[in-house]
């Protein structure tokens, strides 16, 4: 109802537009969206930085009456300011959204929501339901079951296995509870469980530590491909390469790479795709050129990537 | 003389008691590899934090240390990567990429140091700046991913990291000639004393005819060279450098040379202490990973807690001293 009306006051605008001058009566009302998300702080943020800007780049040439605002933010309080600056300055008519954090930003973006504008959230939900149109996010807990069920398949009852955290949030704690989840009741044994912070140089540092720690280690789930690049060197840094494999996660270009070539340090990798972000940009986009109708919620799954599939997995031009 | 020599004693007492702590909670924590791990990874933050001794002491201070060696790997990786071809898959590319490293954090000290002595800003704003400039250029370089060196390139350099004499690996080596010269550069050189004067009254140094600007452009132009060169170092573990390489070593920096007793209001620098800072920090996270004592979450906490006892201790110490 609320988009209804808002439709309504554009067109009056437009009205208003063709009779201050009769050139602006030819072009289509324009729109604006906002694309509000983090800055390229790791690997996976830099991936999905590139595929926004790629498709505001795509969507742009395709649609030329949509403009868009595009902002990145190092911290929650910076992307709150990014979205007030939004709708005070440029009056976006929607917003794609990927909340730094879900407290401090649920407040700025219902705000919007209850402006009349178009809201899309991506990956990390509000944390009151019912604020967005539309909720583009990959799957978490799909992420670590699917990762969990290919240690409890493939591993030997009795195996011992070590895991590396992600930065503490609720997003970690859904991968890594899904993935105990899928294990249990397997003999399958965690000896510890650690937080690499998503960052290759912590992920060394702990995946060094745990060599030292423990003299059997039969796999290693790094959860995350950066931290599965850090795991690799110190093992291979310690010599122990034949002992275990490293599953990691999000599908990095060198990583997928590695799978392709078959290399049996690398068995697998699940996705949770940074490209996530242009489902949602497109979406968004959709909903004011076309009638499809583009609320509700869009949950994009989690594969497993094997020798065989992966080629359909790699992009060589993407940064991550 | 004996109460200075307790309350100097300070910062080995905490480290002795972390290795019997260490000891005591696994048996692998004094095995070789352990011990070559916890020094080489001191290593980068080792020998910039000496560098910052000297800066802090001269009544200076270098937030831009941790994004400057990120800019420099960066770089460090764009030009080998750029040379490859031309140069080949040999040690001359390696010798460029070290070159561009250690010449690229010459220039960086000596912006740093130019902007603070020439153009008389503080200190704090001047590389707070800086810092945000070398973390946002190496992201743009690495196009917000990640910037990796050629596979060949890196095979033919991960021995600078990974090798050495036996256990002694390079980074254990470097780390501890730059803690030697360091030391020795504080105490018995003139440099030394100049800094430690201008540290604790630049304006009574400057009367006593030391040229107090040029004294502090060199310590941040030195500091900048160690950047470098822990980058030299650096680049070879992973191969690669991005948005997120380097991140709060500035602090652990800072935190290692106040931890040494060096003064953060400047005056006195010591350069071995700063050494046992960084060691005592390396090790605190290599326990708690070895041992699991508390939930991951309070890793960060047991870390503050020790590094406010330490100077805590040396405190109270002093002030029995001035009493």
């Amino acid at each position: 109802m609320k988009r209804r009306s808002l439709m309504k006051a554009a067109a009056l605008a437009a009205t208003f537009g063709m009779t201050a001058g009769a050139v602006f009566a030819q072009e289509a009302e324009k729109k604006v969206i906002g694309v509000s998300i983090p800055s390229a702080t790791h690997g996976f943020m830099g991936g999905l930085n590139w595929h926004a800007q790629d498709t505001i780049k795509r969507m742009g040439e395709a649609y030329p009456n949509i403009e868009f605002v595009l902002s990145t933010a190092p911290d929650a309080a910076k992307q709150v300011s990014d979205i007030e600056d939004m709708m005070a300055t440029r009056n976006i008519d929607g917003l794609v959204v990927l909340p730094f954090e879900s407290e401090p930003l649920t407040a700025p973006v219902a705000a919007v929501r209850e402006a009349g504008k178009f809201v899309t959230v991506v990956d990390r939900g509000l944390s009151q339901e019912g604020i967005e149109n539309l909720y583009v996010a990959g799957d978490n807990t799909a992420f670590g079951r699917v990762a969990g069920q290919y240690f409890r398949e493939h591993l030997e009852p009795g195996s011992k296995i070590v895991v590396l955290r992600g930065i503490p949030t609720t997003l970690d704690n859904e991968r890594v509870d899904a993935f105990q989840k899928a294990l249990e009741g397997s003999e399958v044994e965690i000896l510890d469980m650690q937080h690499g912070n998503w960052n290759r140089d912590d992920a060394f540092t702990v995946m060094q530590d745990y060599l030292s720690k423990y003299p059997e280690i039969d796999a290693v789930w790094a959860a995350d491909d950066d931290m599965a690049v850090g795991v690799l060197e110190a093992i291979s840094a310690a010599n122990r390469q034949d002992e275990m494999w490293v599953v990691g996660g999000a599908g990095m270009k060198e990583i997928v790479k590695r799978i392709m070539d078959g290399d049996k340090q690398l068995p697998v990798n699940v996705t949770y795709p940074p490209a996530l972000i242009s489902s949602a940009i497109e979406m968004t986009v959709l909903n004011f050129m076309s009638n499809a109708p583009m609320t509700g919620r869009f949950i994009i799954g989690s594969q497993l990537i094997t020798p065989e599939n992966a080629q359909q997995f790699y992009y060589p031009e993407s940064p991550f | 003389m004996k109460r200075l020599d307790l309350h100097t004693l300070g910062p080995i007492v905490a480290l002795v008691a972390l290795v019997i702590l260490g000891a005591l909670l696994n048996s692998s924590f004094l095995a070789p590899g352990n011990i070559t791990n916890v020094l080489a990874r001191s290593a980068f933050i080792g020998m910039i934090a000496v560098g910052m001794t000297f800066v802090i002491t001269a009544g200076g201070l270098d937030l831009s240390v941790g994004s400057m060696a990120a800019f420099l790997a960066g770089l460090a990786i764009i030009a080998m990567n750029a040379v490859l071809p031309s140069v080949g898959e040999n040690w001359g590319t390696i010798l460029i990429g070290m070159g561009v490293a250690i010449l690229g954090g010459l220039i960086a000290g000596y912006v740093n140091g130019a902007l603070i002595t020439k153009a008389k800003i503080e200190p704090f704003i001047v590389t707070l700046g800086t810092m945000g400039i070398f973390r946002s250029l190496v992201t743009w370089l690495a196009d917000g991913g990640t910037l990796s060196l050629e596979y060949g390139l890196r095979t033919l350099y991960r021995p600078v990291y990974y090798g050495g004499i036996g256990w002694i690996t390079w980074p254990i080596i470097a780390f501890a000639v730059v803690a030697i010269v360091g030391e020795l550069m504080m105490r018995h050189s003139r440099f030394g004393r100049h800094v430690e004067a201008i540290g604790s009254n630049d304006r009574v140094a400057k009367y006593s005819a030391i040229d107090v600007g040029r004294v502090k452009l060199m310590t941040y132009l030195l500091l900048g060279l160690l950047v470098g060169l822990a980058t030299v170092l650096y680049v070879p573990r992973l191969g690669s450098a991005s948005g997120s390489t380097g991140v709060l070593w500035e602090l652990e920096a800072i935190a290692a040379v106040i931890i040494g007793g060096t003064a953060l209001k400047g005056g006195t620098g010591r350069v071995w202490g700063t050494v046992v800072g960084v060691l005592i920090l390396s090790l605190i996270d290599n326990i708690l990973n070895l041992a699991d004592l508390v939930s991951p979450y309070l890793n960060g906490a047991i870390q503050g807690v020790i590094i406010v006892l330490a100077v805590v201790l040396q405190r109270e110490k002093r002030t029995a001293d001035e009493r």
